[in-house]
């Protein structure tokens, strides 16, 4: 495919007098990862629904790898996948039953040796036969995002994949969605943490007040401050750093083999 | 989207939905719970002075009664069930993944039909240990099953549309609550000629009497006359309108 994965041309969409989008525009490149930034309620969310087909939009269009969600909407989905904003795992199944079941959905070739590569990959193989009720929150995403992958979509939309996770399961996060980057695959993603944008994307696109204000990379952006000028401050460490020394979760969980 | 995608989509949800039900199975008991102490007060307690003759034979006027309050409170868990997939994100992530849509809901309908049913026999087990007999050929108690199905289908389409159109869990499961009350007053529990004027009315005129009367007459091995009629009239009169307003607010919940 030669245009872009997404391409979004003024759309608009109001829930009642609220105009929550008002004339969108925005292209994610293939095999890119573009984060869509903004406040709570900017309209993010609303934004991933209409390109998931869960939403019409009510002007403008909008189309995922080359199918407009309004006139071919199973074609995109055919092509997308959706990890929302809380995690939608069935609690009363186990890790490898959740998967399974949607590697059925999708009519892929041996669901049960799907589940247990996913299983692998996501660090769960000992955490696969318990329900997924008893999950932490990291690891109830990381089922999440390894549900999403089933089919190999190649665009994935995760709508505030870290809101509410301490920050080991952010890190665990933000190392698959590297690794997904690295397999070519396009991702769209929304964040009100800026440092989760500046790490993940290539490209930022801010979304404020149901438009685009800005989109380019983390360089051109800061093209648009006065130049930096040096100062000397004494570094000391956020207590971020500290936490995380302190828990010994700056490194990779043994054995994930980050390609 | 083909026919076996419809059908593949919809074998895989209801094994999912059925698991639930495997691994929670005080569902299914605690829907015969309550129709069961029903039998139990109304035969041993009240029975005894609303019909002369055998504890026995009132277990048998009762029964149809019984086991259509079952199901009544049986389809509750189903609106819960659909509440909870909506509220956890489940059904939003199936709508965006390429499956039949109708899957969603038709999953959690067969899985109705199997609980209930299963709960419909625990109750009729408990029924044959007080006393209930039936001489009604295999060919009838097909009927019994048919009738049962048909209504169970009518009320879990209900539930569907209570489920989809619930803001609390609550909600969801509070629609039941007049259905489980419509036998009361019907003819399930005392004949309808026993009513004072305007309330015989509703009873005679009102769907329960004529699924009891039916199933009555079927275990009876009597004739059913004209109830079946009015009955199938009223299930599946009821069962369209239900469907389709489920199927509209489903639509409306998803676009």
């Amino acid at each position: 495919m030669t245009g872009p994965s997404v391409a979004v041309r003024g759309v608009e969409k109001s829930f009642g007098d609220l105009h929550v989008l008002r004339g969108v525009d925005l292209d994610v490149a293939p095999g890119t990862v573009v984060a869509l930034l903004g406040s709570n309620g900017a309209g993010k969310t609303t934004l991933v629904r209409i390109l998931s087909t869960l939403t019409r939009p009510d002007a403008g269009t909008a189309a995922v790898h080359g199918f407009d969600v309004v006139a071919e909407p199973a074609r995109v989905r055919e092509s997308i996948s959706l990890t929302g904003q809380f995690a939608a795992v069935d609690g009363v199944l186990t890790g490898r039953e959740n998967l399974a079941l949607v590697a059925r959905l999708r009519h892929v070739p041996d669901p049960g040796a799907v589940a247990d590569a996913l299983l692998a990959r996501f660090d769960l193989t000992e955490a696969g036969s318990r329900g997924a009720a008893t999950y932490s929150g990291g690891m109830r995403r990381r089922l999440d995002i390894a549900m999403s992958l089933i089919g190999d979509p190649p665009v994935i939309f995760l709508d505030e994949p870290t809101t509410g996770l301490d920050p080991q399961a952010r890190a665990e996060v933000w190392r698959t969605v590297e690794d997904l980057a690295a397999g070519g695959t396009t991702v769209l993603l929304t964040t009100q943490y800026l440092d989760e944008a500046e790490r993940l994307a290539d490209r930022i696109a801010i979304l404020h007040e149901g438009t685009i204000i800005q989109d380019g990379t983390l360089d051109e952006l800061r093209r648009l401050l006065p130049p930096a000028r040096v100062e000397y401050v004494e570094k000391q460490p956020t207590l971020e750093d500290v936490f995380l020394a302190l828990v010994g979760a700056g490194d990779p969980p043994a054995g994930k083999d980050p390609r | 989207m083909s026919t076996t995608h419809v059908v593949d989509d919809t074998v895989a949800l209801t094994g999912r939905s059925l698991r639930h039900i495997l691994r929670s199975p005080d569902t299914i008991v605690t829907t015969a719970v309550t129709p069961i102490a029903l039998m139990l007060l109304f035969t041993y307690v009240f029975g005894g002075a609303i019909q002369d003759g055998p504890t026995s034979a009132y277990v048998d006027y009762l029964l149809p009664g019984i086991l259509l309050i079952t199901v009544a409170s049986g389809v509750a868990y189903t609106a819960y069930r659909l509440f909870l997939d909506l509220q956890g994100g489940i059904v939003e992530r199936l709508q965006s993944m390429p499956i039949a849509r109708p899957s969603v809901l038709w999953a959690h309908v067969l899985t109705s039909l199997a609980a209930n049913l299963t709960s419909v026999v625990l109750v009729i087990g408990v029924a044959l240990l007080m006393g209930f007999r039936s001489g009604a050929s295999v060919a009838a108690w097909l009927s019994i099953l048919g009738v049962v199905l048909l209504f169970t289908l009518t009320l879990t389409w209900i539930a569907v549309l209570a489920g989809l159109s619930a803001q609390t869990v609550d909600g969801a499961s509070g629609f039941s609550y007049p259905l489980i009350f419509l036998p009361f007053i019907s003819s399930a529990f005392v004949p309808t000629s026993s009513m004072p004027g305007p309330v015989a009315w509703f009873a005679e005129h009102q769907p329960v009497t004529a699924v009891v009367d039916t199933i009555r007459a079927l275990l009876a091995g009597q004739p059913v006359g004209s109830a079946i009629w009015v009955a199938l009239a009223w299930l599946v009169g009821v069962l369209v309108l239900a469907y389709v307003l489920a199927v509209r607010a489903y639509r409306r919940k998803i676009t």
